[in-house]
């Protein structure tokens, strides 16, 4: 980790942040500074905010008090969306109807079309290349309701990294995915993290992805009890904040 | 004199030829959304309006074409604001709708018959104005749904996505509304007011039985329906039957017909290729191959002095570094 100047933008910058859903504190001061091309884990047990915080910093909810910024731009005047990958948290890829693999994949590169224009040439192959990567590129021309869960979550992994994003935000990426799948989108994602790729995702369960983690936050009922180099007890399905830096113990008491 | 040559059937057959180009248009991005009773709820609305302009005296497609697009907005602007979900939102306005038009149809002094004309639709009276209008907002919904095909695409297909790649959600969702409601002012004057969303839902639903992508269940969805309008308004003149009514039995038929074609060819599919489906499991440790120790001199107990480890159903001893498990008369690696 090398110390860069206080005024090189951070690729994710959060102050203060706290958001409420339906009148109940879900996050609570939180300050976070991420830099380009740190991988970074958000722990938690279920309902202590971890998706709550990235759909934040994505700017699907909006903060109740405190900012974020991305690249520096606060989140509400943020523009170039092209620069963000995003992986919701979801069970299916599929909608009410059929829809190809192709298709899906080729709406992850809505930020960067022109309206009333079809893909160029370039974009073809970017989607093409985002196939091959999660190893779907056989699957093209299938609905993306006939696959399976594992496979439906690579088509929305490679949906986010067909627009070759410089921050990568991705929500419970391995919930309910078959190993094989797990193993082929760690690669994925450890071929974007040789590139410079900031990576921030939330999981119970990081399984083979693990291993690219150099930076792990843990938040406890919307607060953060832990901001430091993962460790191995965080890596299992439950997390146990056992470390807490000693200036914040204050908040477990 | 056949009926190609009646000067209102060829406006009637026109109509119907753009009725059923756009209702499915805007209807795959309906049934996309989850939301296939949209139409039927605008058309319910649009019954206010129709009556409005009865009430008033001003023409009744331009008041109906106003309230739906009001109507449809509200809807929009409901579901958006989180509190009340789609259906429960569309379900207000279907109530509304069809009461207030009841209510104001009374107030103007007009029978049911006139408001039947709206309802069924009567193609047989459209004018030459009347085309006019249908033409321009049949065009108008065309471009739109299939020139930003790609941006409302990624909106119904996944809402949060869509807005995190920097779209205008809430306006692309608010054009979608807009657009039902003057599909559905079109289609008043074909199928009318209250089976308006069959020729929506029913040439999308059928085109999905047989289509695996969004494109082609589009344009099959398209070509469902203009075949549909065209057969029942031929059909309704030869038979004298109402065109609307016919139109939408037939568009059911042809699902019916679908669904039947689509479970086959599935079940072909799945009986040519019946590993297709599954993966490789690749990563996930197989069954340890069964190795035999080479000679073992002794039986391994209580008390030969091996640590044992528990190992699931049973007991393995360590042996030089080995673990050595019981099977039948000789000991397993494993």
């Amino acid at each position: 980790m090398t110390p860069s100047s206080p005024d090189t933008p951070k690729a994710v910058q959060v102050t203060d942040l706290s958001v409420d859903l339906g009148g109940r504190l879900v996050l609570r001061g939180i300050d976070l500074r991420i830099r380009p091309g740190e991988v970074v884990a958000v722990l938690g047990t279920n309902g202590s905010g971890k998706s709550t915080l990235v759909r934040t910093i994505v700017g699907l909810l909006q903060a109740a008090r405190g900012e974020v910024r991305l690249f520096g731009t606060p989140v509400p005047r943020f523009r170039q969306w092209s620069r963000i990958g995003y992986v919701p948290q979801r069970i299916t890829a599929a909608g009410g109807v059929p829809a190809t693999v192709h298709e899906v994949v080729s709406s992850g590169l809505l930020s960067q079309r022109r309206l009333f224009r079809p893909l160029s040439a370039a974009q073809k192959s970017a989607v093409d290349q985002s196939l091959e990567l999660v190893d779907m590129a056989d699957r093209r021309k299938d609905a993306v309701a006939e696959l399976s869960g594992g496979q439906q979550q690579r088509v929305l992994i490679a949906r986010a990294l067909v627009s070759d994003p410089e921050l990568l935000m991705l929500d419970e990426p391995t919930a309910g995915v078959d190993l094989a799948s797990q193993d082929i989108f760690a690669e994925a994602i450890r071929e974007r993290v040789a590139r410079g790729t900031t990576v921030i995702m939330v999981s119970h369960d990081l399984g083979p992805m693990d291993a690219l983690i150099d930076r792990s936050i843990v938040l406890r009922r919307g607060r953060v009890v832990y901001d430091g180099p993962p460790h191995a007890s965080q890596t299992h399905a439950h997390v146990h904040p056992h470390v807490v830096d000693d200036e914040q113990r204050g908040w477990l008491s | 004199m056949t009926l190609f040559e009646l000067e209102f059937m060829q406006r009637a057959l026109l109509a119907g030829l753009l009725t059923g180009l756009s209702a499915p248009a805007i209807g795959t991005y309906l049934v996309q959304r989850r939301l296939a009773l949209m139409g039927d709820g605008i058309g319910h609305i649009a019954i206010t309006g129709v009556a409005l302009g009865l009430l008033t005296g001003t023409a009744p497609v331009l008041t109906a074409i106003l309230v739906a697009i009001v109507g449809a907005s509200a809807i929009e602007l409901i579901r958006a604001r989180g509190k009340t979900s789609g259906d429960v939102a569309l379900s207000l306005l279907f109530y509304g709708g069809i009461a207030g038009g009841v209510l104001l149809i009374g107030l103007a002094g007009q029978g049911a018959a006139t408001l039947n004309t709206y309802l069924f639709g009567s193609l047989t009276t459209v004018s030459a104005s009347d085309l006019y209008v249908v033409v321009g907002l049949a065009a108008v919904v065309l471009i739109v749904a299939i020139g930003l095909g790609p941006q409302l695409f990624a909106v119904c297909q996944d809402e949060e996505f869509a807005r995190v790649t920097g779209l205008r959600v809430q306006l692309l969702n608010l054009l979608i509304a807009v657009m039902a409601a003057v599909t559905v002012t079109v289609a008043m004057r074909t199928v009318g007011l209250l089976l308006v969303s069959a020729l929506m839902v029913v040439p999308v639903a059928t085109a999905q039985q047989l289509t695996r992508s969004f494109r082609s269940t589009f344009t099959t969805a398209c070509g469902i329906g203009v075949l549909v309008c065209l057969a029942g308004i031929i059909t309704s003149y030869n038979a004298n039957v109402a065109p609307g009514a016919t139109i939408v039995v037939l568009a059911l038929a042809c699902f019916v017909v679908a669904a039947i074609a689509g479970a086959l060819v599935r079940r072909r599919r799945a009986v040519q290729a019946p590993l297709a489906d599954e993966e490789p499991e690749v990563g996930v440790p197989g069954p340890e191959p069964h190795v035999v120790t080479d000679e073992h001199p002794h039986a391994h107990s209580q008390k030969c002095g091996h640590p044992k480890v528990e190992h699931g159903d049973h007991v393995d001893y360590v042996h030089d570094g080995h673990l050595h498990a019981a099977h039948g008369d000789h000991w397993d690696e494993h």
